[in-house]
């Protein structure tokens, strides 16, 4: 009977604390957005954030998004040749890319290189108490260093998604085309009249906004929340990005769910 | 820490790069460019089943693009299907007996309407009807008069 009651206080206990920390969580991007009119009286603070998550991502995102299309290009053709459509490749590497790849891999990748880096800087803020002595100095932390980040973040992630896409169409081109020998009118006639502005390409930028939010303030809440200690600090770090990542999966079949499902 | 004149340089370069990426994807991938040819002029044409024809399918004629499927409705008193194409402005010499067919590009490929032209000296203004049609063959009905015939020599 005192095991019984034990193990459900444990349940009880653990399951209050994640919803309590999922409520935290929610409050903070909510304090997070409000603070962003911040943003309007120091435009600095948000252009060296955008600088930090979408400039140094350009490089991972740009060559990843290459070699993504390039893959796409030669397996879509392989398979497209067994039912001789492989005049349709333009179709299957554009929609793949700007539908799902492009705004998925890229929230993978920005989780990865900037999403994990926020977290261990705020994290160490912290430790080492700089957000502390800003609210010393009367300095909101959330206004001077979340609202920016996340806004950076917010607008990084679907810049970064469409060179993801551009390059991965080009990168399918390369292959395609250039070494597969699929008819260059049909490659881009097809991708054109198959691929709808509003369907596709809005939806994609939809997709990446979400991702963006979702990424950003993950990677925030877990750096203002880690235990202020080196280890706390990097447990926040991966927390960050295996949240994050799940997050984004989670949430790319619902979205397209929603935008796609319907038809 | 990057020196203050190179931040603004650098961004503004990904920013730039971004939209880049945004504006070839919306040119030269998807169909924004045709979406917005409103130019030309509409022709109608009955058809007893438009099979698969979808909006914005492409209207051909020796199999060069002329136009588009704008729309696709029900006439529920002949109990036919109205297509509106909307075919491009300098192609203004079609012979009003042109016969107009759903045809399908290749075994699985998507449905289009064919033009065949007539040999009229009128030609089709805006918003003429073409009167000669050809519905979209279905495979499934093809099948089953192939056997049923089959049957019948067997």
């Amino acid at each position: 009977m005192g095991m019984t009651r034990t193990a459900l206080m444990q349940l009880g206990t653990s399951v209050l604390a994640g919803l309590e920390r999922l409520g935290r969580a929610h409050l903070l991007l909510l304090a997070t957005l409000c603070a962003s009119d911040e943003v309007l009286r120091r435009p600095r603070l948000v252009l060296e954030q955008v600088f930090n998550i979408g400039t140094l991502s350009l490089v991972i995102v740009g060559v990843s998004g290459l070699f993504v299309g390039m893959v796409l290009g030669l397996q879509g053709y392989t398979v497209l040749a067994k039912f001789g459509a492989a005049e349709s490749l333009g179709i299957l590497v554009a929609a793949s890319l700007v539908r799902e790849l492009g705004p998925v891999v890229t929230a993978l990748l920005v989780a990865g290189r900037a999403g994990s880096a926020l977290t261990a800087e705020i994290g160490l803020m912290k430790a080492t108490e700089q957000l502390a002595a800003l609210e010393m100095m009367a300095v909101d932390p959330i206004r001077r260093i979340l609202a920016p980040r996340l806004l950076g973040g917010l607008i990084s992630m679907p810049l970064l998604a469409a060179i993801f896409s551009a390059v991965g169409v080009v990168g399918g081109y390369f292959v395609g085309v250039g070494l597969l020998g699929v008819d260059a009118g049909a490659y881009w006639g097809q991708m054109q009249a198959r691929i709808d502005v509003q369907e596709d390409l809005v939806n994609g930028v939809i997709k990446s906004l979400v991702f963006g939010l979702v990424v950003t303030s993950v990677a925030l809440f877990q750096g203002y929340e880690a235990v202020p200690t080196a280890e706390g600090v990097s447990r926040a770090t991966t927390r960050a990005v295996v949240q994050s990542a799940l997050l984004v999966l989670g949430l790319d079949f619902i979205l397209t769910a929603l935008m796609f499902g319907g038809d | 820490m990057v020196k203050r004149g190179m931040l603004e340089l650098l961004v503004g370069l990904f920013v730039s790069l971004g939209f880049v990426a945004l504006f070839f994807l919306a040119m030269q991938v998807s169909n924004l460019s045709l979406n917005l040819d409103q130019g030309g002029y509409r022709l109608t044409a009955r058809f007893g089943n438009v099979g698969s024809l979808r909006a914005r399918a492409p209207v051909t004629m020796a199999g060069v693009r002329i136009g588009r499927v704008e729309s696709i409705q029900f006439d529920q008193h002949t109990y036919e299907a109205v297509v509106v194409m909307r075919i491009d402005p300098q192609i203004n010499a079609i012979p009003e007996d042109t016969i107009a067919s759903i045809l399908t590009a290749g075994l699985l490929g998507e449905q289009y309407i064919g033009l065949e032209p007539g040999s009229s000296p009128d030609f089709l203004q805006d918003g003429d009807e073409i009167t000669h049609t050809q519905s979209a063959l279905v495979l499934e009905r093809m099948i089953g008069q192939f056997l049923f015939k089959k049957a019948g020599e067997g």
